[in-house]
């Protein structure tokens, strides 16, 4: 098969479909944006929720020094050894704790800094300024005031925060910005696709002469079929490319620059390029794949081979 | 070269098949008419043959092949043996005549060299030589036909399929279409070929095949175009 016959075969038959082809590429542009919109968010839902969210229900905070000198709740001083391994014996003969989970300074240090990484408010952190605390997994989430009337007030206690309480409308609001994305992008991969199998049917149509004479000459089918998927998969490749610069403009404007929520939310750690650039090669994928195989399955029904 | 055992061939939706137990056998480098009124079966014959349709019972064989077996990405395999020429020449309008040939060979993967070679060599056998570069719409429907010819022959197939090539010609240039596939015959190369010209059939005195209502109803060797009683 040659090359160049087979790529002026596809241009001339992009050229001829042009609105329909402009039609292609808009659709899956938009509905891997979105796609890519959602997987993104999907991984900033997961940065924020930090080392514990998933793992436990309550955590108890202990006072530090510094809470010491600074917060009322710690007015009696640092929590000591004692403090500690009594609150510890407590927490094991309450019946609602399934867990217990000490974290130390250094702990919390380590898991802060995987959190927040080198962002500004974490550089200046050091660890004797963590708090040590206790992770507590309950039976069930909903008993985390049992938690809280037994152990707020205490000596060497500084808080006791319900984990999920605190994220929970947030994460909410995020999953549902997510699903609706999510819903949108299939609504325009539905149109995507529809367009494409539309697209090459009429392409398939206007070209019948050709692939008439092509079928009678003795055409392999594959050959007969190559320009109208490579065709598709152009068109799709251009979205996808469209896609991904969506993406890169996006997070641009969005955290760094115009919106700058970077700044303006300067206690989130939000995704990095990293998360951007490693979702690319994934969507142009889709981009090119996604078409192909719709325009095969069209052929089989508008183009006799 | 082509035969064909006990062959009926029945659309669906349609009742009365359109071929009914048909049994010949074409040899090689023979030269056949297909005549018959409209409806009689010829175009389903021929689309047996060139397998676009596959028989309902009996088996055809083409080239050695017996059509109802082979897979249908073998096809195409069949059909590069096989040239097709049809009443309505289907050229490509926005294509020269060279390059009308020339798609021929490249749909089938040949060689930028060897079409350069053997696309003026079988112009100059249909007698367009020097028409090379002319549209088919520049040209008369006897010359339209030629290049039809000329494509479906470039190939070199052992099998030349003609569907009324001359039906929508004049009596005089059909004629010269004739001669043309006469000598191609000549070389070598079997022709079927359908038509309802009378004078044609009867000055060549060839093989015909007269099919009615889808059975083949005479067989006759230096045949006319009626029945001779």
């Amino acid at each position: 098969m040659r090359a160049q016959f087979v790529l002026s075969e596809i241009s001339v038959g992009l050229r001829r479909n042009l609105t329909m082809t402009f039609a292609v590429i808009v659709s899956v542009a938009l509905s891997l944006a979105l796609f890519g919109g959602s997987l993104l968010m999907s991984d900033q839902v997961n940065q924020m929720k930090g080392y514990w969210y998933d793992k436990i229900n309550v955590s108890i905070f202990l006072c530090n020094k510094s809470n010491a000198q600074n917060d009322p709740n710690c007015a009696k001083g640092a929590v000591t050894e004692d403090q500690k391994k009594a609150i510890l014996t407590d927490l094991k003969k309450m019946s609602v704790v399934e867990k217990v989970t000490y974290e130390s300074q250094d702990e919390a240090y380590k898991h802060y800094k995987e959190q927040f990484g080198d962002s500004p408010l974490a550089n200046t952190i050091t660890p004797d300024q963590m708090q040590e605390s206790y992770r507590i997994k309950l039976k069930n989430p909903e008993q985390y005031k049992v938690i809280a009337s037994a152990f707020n007030g205490r000596d060497g206690v500084q808080s006791v925060q319900d984990q999920k309480g605190i994220l929970d409308n947030l994460f909410g609001l995020l999953n549902g910005m997510n699903w609706a994305a999510r819903a949108v992008m299939s609504l325009m991969l539905v149109v995507a696709l529809m367009l494409i199998v539309n697209t090459v049917r009429v392409s398939a149509f206007s070209r019948r002469r050709e692939t008439g004479i092509m079928r009678l000459v003795g055409a392999s089918g594959f050959y007969i079929q190559a320009p109208f998927i490579m065709e598709a998969a152009v068109a799709g490749l251009i979205g996808g490319v469209l896609a991904c610069g969506f993406l890169i403009i996006g997070r641009y404007f969005i955290i760094d620059n115009g919106l700058a929520l970077s700044e303006k939310l300067n206690l989130i750690n939000f995704i990095g390029w990293d998360a951007v650039l490693t979702k690319l090669p994934l969507i142009l994928a889709t981009s090119v794949l996604m078409p192909a195989v719709a325009a095969f399955f069209a052929l089989r029904k508008y183009l006799k081979v | 070269m082509i035969r064909f055992d006990n062959v009926s061939k029945v659309y669906p939706k349609q009742s009365r098949p359109a071929l009914r137990d048909v049994s010949l056998e074409v040899e090689k480098g023979e030269f056949v008419f297909l005549v018959g009124s409209s409806g009689s079966g010829k175009s389903t014959f021929l689309r047996l043959i060139l397998r676009e349709e596959r028989a309902t019972h009996g088996q055809v064989h083409v080239l050695g092949k017996d059509l109802g077996r082979i897979s249908n990405w073998k096809v195409p395999q069949i059909r590069r043996q096989l040239g097709t020429v049809f009443q309505d020449f289907r050229l490509l309008p926005n294509k020269t005549v060279a390059e009308n040939v020339a798609f021929a060979q490249e749909v089938i993967g040949k060689s930028r060299g060897e079409i350069r070679k053997s696309v003026p060599q079988v112009l100059e056998l249909v007698g367009l030589g020097g028409k090379e570069d002319r549209m088919p719409g520049e040209l008369s429907g006897g010359e339209q036909q030629r290049v039809a010819i000329a494509r479906a022959f470039v190939n070199r197939p052992k099998l030349l399929i003609c569907d009324e090539p001359t039906g929508n010609l004049d009596p005089q240039t059909s004629v010269g279409i004739m001669k043309l596939l006469d000598r191609i015959n000549r070389t070598g190369t079997t022709v079927v070929m359908a038509t309802h010209d009378q004078n044609i059939v009867d000055q060549m005195r060839k093989r015909v095949i007269e099919l009615d209502k889808g059975r083949l109803v005479r067989d006759q060797a230096r045949g006319v175009y009626g029945y001779q009683h």
